[in-house]
């Protein structure tokens, strides 16, 4: 895919997100920065509590009710983060869409699927009734549940988690977006179904000409299917870049690690294993870098202050002071 | 399985439960200190003239008889004469059950008009000072006495204002709403502090839900996120603690109904434990677990109607 020619859709920059709890300040997410272009499928990586999910919830305004977002959601020449929520609200489902991980409790157990899809059309859409219901057919068809006619009645506790996921997806997208944040859209079901969710995530994707911000724990997923790479740490954006050039020489000592924890000949979608040591606690960051107590390339500077992004070949940025040069990567 | 078959079932299974509730009923009355008999003949009445009350109530039979009689009489629709009433005990409370429901129905409408938007309000602005107002108010409101509280609106609101009626019950409903108000509010200011409690955290709950989240992401309209996804799911729990304070509710009656002169079963209770009127209390008593029990049912009927997953059970 070529993402050079393309200009983004979605353009954040300088994402902070800050939750206040019992009189203190959490940054979950600080200074985050990237774009997504239209077919382009941006990885979101890094360990549990780095801020993936807070900054697919600030980018779509729901993060917002329950937290203090600043920065900037660039989305078609208007700033999401500055829009009042009843504008917001036709971008949301609409031209954004988002799946969560957890299709057991993402999906309101007393309505029925058929009415939990048709709502999203009846907000986003003209159809009329017959004409929704033909469309949520069209859809469940579509993310392959069998009579999909006869299930549009039928309660979410009567689908296995695996179709529940179908029927998230096809609600996420019954509006047609352009733009579909899936926050670890498979992590929650079977090993033997994460591959056939994934893939028919990424071939709608695809179909349909959207953006993909994809959450995952697994680094085969990202070289298999992502065209960039983003790699989170303590609400920080760590290292970005092409899948290819990040994984083939990470610049990163954290995204060393993580890489380093994948074995040679890495069999499809292993699950990211963790560094040494564990990240810090959002209300007690060390004052330098953030990755300092746990990096092995630590200098003096780490401990004063912290690196900013910055460009170290011509599309690859890291944020760091002392950045591996020689490391080897195993995955690409 | 059809409602209808369920309802027959639940009904079915209600009968051992009525069994124990009459042995019950039955010891509790005969476990009362003091003698109907002597009550009912008054000071003056000679030992014979007491002895005829006794065997004209069946009071002379062995006990095992009197169970029989009682439960026969029952399952027959004879709760046999009040003593005090001088009428069938049947009709007595035919005529005061309808009072009762009225200002329980009523009760329960005022707590759930007052608790319901409060609680809504109070979760939605949770830790903030809307919701801190509102939980502080509703705490002094539980832990004021129903009497209490009763006492002060009649002396304040019907004494000294002559806003509302000192007791009665009014003939039509608009008479009814305007003469039950008093006792009503007396009884929804202690239950709606509950209600409030219990849907406050059920809304903050629902509203964390990961399925109202992504109710949010789909752009609903709030107003169909709260009314569709967060107050269904909401109403589940306070709907069964509602139906299970049901009896708590009628207890509460019987206080109200006395400081309030209404005319229903609860006072009638009071006064027929007084005179030792031992049919009277089995019909009230009965009458009340009956109405207890069909409460349950309704509870859970309607739960069922609101969660798919409770069905075909
Ligand atoms: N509503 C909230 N209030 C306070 N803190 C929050 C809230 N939501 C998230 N956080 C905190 O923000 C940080 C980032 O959380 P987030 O859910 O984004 O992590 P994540 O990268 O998605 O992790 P995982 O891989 O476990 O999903 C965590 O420390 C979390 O505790
Ligand atoms: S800035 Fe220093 S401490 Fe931080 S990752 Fe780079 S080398 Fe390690
Ligand atoms: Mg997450």
């Amino acid at each position: 895919m070529s993402m050079e020619d393309q200009k983004p859709i979605l353009e954040v920059n300088e994402l902070n997100t800050t939750f206040h709890r019992n009189g203190r300040a959490l940054p979950a997410v600080r200074d985050v920065s990237f774009s997504v272009a239209r077919g382009e499928v941006l990885g979101l990586v890094g360990e549990s509590g780095s801020g993936k999910s807070v900054t697919l919830r600030s980018i779509i305004g729901l993060a917002r009710r329950y937290g203090d977002v600043t920065g900037q959601v660039r989305w078609k020449g208007s700033d999401l983060v500055a829009m009042p929520d009843r504008v917001l609200r036709h971008k949301q489902g609409r031209e954004i869409a988002m799946i969560f991980q957890e299709p057991m409790t993402s999906l309101n157990p007393l309505l029925t699927v058929g009415l939990q899809l048709e709502e999203s059309l009846r907000a986003h859409t003209d159809l009329q009734r017959k004409a929704r219901h033909d469309r949520a057919v069209e859809m469940l068809d579509l993310v392959g549940i069998p009579s999909a006619a006869q299930r549009l009645k039928d309660y979410p506790h009567q689908f296995s988690g695996g179709m529940r996921q179908r029927v998230m997806i096809a609600i996420a997208l019954a509006a047609n977006p352009k733009l579909l944040l899936a926050d670890e859209p498979t992590t929650a079901l079977d090993v033997t179904i994460q591959a056939q969710i994934l893939d028919l995530i990424l071939r709608l994707a695809q179909d349909m000409d959207m953006g993909v911000v994809l959450v995952t724990h697994d680094l085969g997923v990202v070289a298999q299917t992502c065209d960039n790479l983003a790699v989170m740490y303590a609400g920080r954006i760590v290292e970005q870049g092409p899948v290819r050039d990040v994984l083939r020489a990470p610049g990163h000592p954290y995204t060393v690690g993580l890489m380093r924890s994948v074995p040679e000949n890495l069999p499809p979608r292993t699950p990211l294993s963790s560094v040494p040591g564990v990240p810090p606690s959002l209300d007690a960051l060390p004052t330098g870098c953030v990755f300092a107590p746990r990096c092995s390339s630590c200098i003096e500077p780490c401990l004063q202050d912290r690196p900013a992004l910055t460009l170290i070949t011509d599309r690859r940025q890291v944020a760091c002071f002392n950045p591996v040069t020689n490391a080897k990567g195993n995955v690409a | 399985m059809s409602s209808l078959t369920y309802i027959f079932k639940r009904l079915l299974m209600m009968i051992p439960t009525f069994f124990l509730v009459m042995i019950i009923i039955f010891l509790l009355v005969r476990l009362l200190p003091g003698d109907p008999a002597i009550a009912m003949a008054g000071d003056r009445a000679s030992d014979a003239d007491i002895q005829a009350i006794r065997e004209r109530l069946g009071l002379t039979e062995p006990m095992l008889v009197q169970f029989w009689l009682f439960l026969s009489n029952t399952v027959q629709g004879d709760l046999g004469q009040s003593i005090l009433m001088r009428t069938d005990v049947i009709d007595v409370i035919a005529d005061r059950l309808p009072i009762t429901v009225f200002l329980t129905i009523y009760s329960v409408a005022l707590s759930l008009l007052i608790a319901g938007p409060l609680a809504f309000v109070a979760a939605l602005n949770r830790g903030r000072w809307p919701d801190a107002v509102i939980r502080t108010v509703f705490q002094i409101g539980l832990s004021m006495p129903v009497f209490y509280i009763g006492l002060v609106l009649l002396t304040f609101l019907a004494a000294q204002l002559r806003l509302f009626p000192v007791g009665g019950y009014g003939d039509t409903f608009g008479e009814r709403l305007y003469h039950l108000f008093l006792p009503s509010i007396t009884v929804a200011l202690y239950t709606s502090a509950i209600i409030m409690r219990n849907l406050r955290s059920a809304v903050i709950e629902v509203l964390d839900a990961e399925y109202v989240q992504f109710a949010r992401a789909k752009g609903l309209p709030s107003r169909l996120v709260l009314g569709r996804h967060v107050l269904r799911n909401a109403l589940i729990s306070t709907v069964t603690l509602l139906g299970l304070s049901i009896g708590n509710l009628m207890s509460g009656t019987l206080v109200t109904e006395t400081v309030f002169a209404v005319p229903g079963m609860g006072r009638l209770m009071l006064e027929a434990i007084f005179a030792r009127d031992y049919p009277l209390i089995q019909g009230l008593t009965l009458t009340f677990a009956i109405l207890v029990s069909f409460v349950f049912l309704m509870t859970d009927l309607f739960q069922s109607r609101l969660d798919p997953r409770m069905r075909l059970q």
